[in-house]
């Protein structure tokens, strides 16, 4: 596979929520708003880039029994890194995350790249896999953001063009299964085409 | 290749991955424990301009016994106290600073933390005319309670629960003044 399809391969034919259906607790619970979303994407890059990169080094030296619980060790210590880094200087965003941030260490992306994808390859395609994984992810879920965002509040990226409030069904966890049925309907009549 | 799978090999990969991420975390919460404490001075002392704006100075954090429960409190020499009072709102902890002047009167209020729903009780971070109303009130004369509770407070729409647990946190905050008043 080229390097660029590496990275755009997260976008469309695994792009993580959509096809593989992978991670859906922060996908469902965190994209109330579009810039919660994007934020929660961002997060999970950072994530999967570092364990990507990092166990991809450690891959081959590691033996068969113990690489799971080794790989978590990884992730979790780059979860907690991230966590004191916004608590330091994104304490804002560290609130509306807040609880989401830990829950990316069971994040089944984060651990399924690793599995799938960096413990095979080198360190620069599992750096690559990681920017296109996390990007697709990144988008999907500012996509479900800012339609939950629409309907929900009226407003996009906090900015509101409806007075009042939308239909608040969508900005709660019921909206959140309907958006995200709908757009995979709609993702993969697409993208059959 | 990768290494067999034998006692030996697998505890010392464990160990030596576990000792080399448990130094970088130490390292990197020694970087951060100061501008973790910093962000969070600034956020207390921005609930405390908001609740107290007629304060300047460094407020002295102080505590109180209620009726059995702790409470903690910022005292303001000449502006009065901002009180934190935490009750159980309707998705968990609902925590207010209030501030109140040293006549009695609530000044302002805010909420330190809630989980309440989006859209609905999480409206009482944002809601004015909610938010708005307890300014200036006197306990003394209007009461602290919903008007479906018999009190004067006008509830945010089609949150009942989280307006009466905002109600109740801020009565809980005047007996924390009443207390505090009593002693003096």
């Amino acid at each position: 596979m080229s390097k660029f399809g590496l990275v755009t391969k997260g976008l469309l034919k695994e792009n993580p929520t959509f096809v593989l259906v992978l991670g859906m607790c922060p996908t469902l619970a965190t994209t109330t708003s579009a810039l919660n979303g994007l934020e929660m994407g961002l997060a999970t890059m950072f994530v999967l880039i570092l364990s990507n990169i990092v166990i991809s080094l450690i891959a081959p030296v590691v033996p068969d029994k113990v690489h799971i619980p080794v790989y978590i060790v990884v992730i979790a210590t780059f979860v907690t890194l991230l966590q004191l880094l916004m608590q330091a200087y994104t304490p804002d965003v560290y609130e509306t995350l807040g609880l989401f941030i830990p829950l990316i260490v069971v994040n089944c992306i984060v651990l399924g790249r690793a599995e799938a994808f960096a413990s095979k390859n080198s360190v620069g395609d599992s750096a690559l896999d990681g920017i296109g994984i996390g990007i697709g992810f990144t988008v999907t879920l500012t996509v479900i953001g800012i339609v939950r965002e629409i309907l929900g509040s009226g407003s996009v990226f906090g900015w509101k063009f409806i007075e009042g409030d939308g239909m608040l069904a969508f900005v709660m966890a019921p909206g959140a299964f309907l958006v995200l049925g709908y757009l995979m309907v709609l993702f993969n009549k697409l993208a059959k085409r | 290749m990768a290494a067999k799978s034998n006692l030996k090999n697998m505890a010392l990969s464990l160990t030596l991955v576990c000792l080399v991420c448990s130094a970088l975390l130490g390292v990197v919460y020694a970087m951060t424990a100061e501008p973790i404490r910093k962000a969070e001075e600034a956020k207390v002392a921005a609930s405390i301009a908001r609740v107290l704006p007629d304060f300047e100075g460094q407020p002295s954090l102080e505590s109180v016994n209620v009726d059995g429960i702790d409470f903690n409190y910022y005292r303001a020499p000449g502006a009065g106290y901002a009180v934190i009072s935490t009750v159980g709102g309707f998705g968990g902890p609902l925590s207010l600073m209030v501030g109140i002047s040293e006549e009695g009167i609530i000044v302002n209020t805010v909420v330190l933390a809630h989980s309440e729903t989006p859209g609905l009780g999480a409206k009482c971070t944002s809601d004015e005319a909610f938010i708005d109303q307890f300014k200036g009130w006197d306990p003394a004369v209007s009461r602290l309670a919903v008007v479906k509770d018999g009190g004067n407070v006008d509830a945010i729409t089609a949150s009942t629960i989280t307006s009466r647990a905002y109600a109740k946190a801020i009565a809980n905050a005047v007996s924390v003044y009443s207390k505090l008043a009593e002693n003096e």
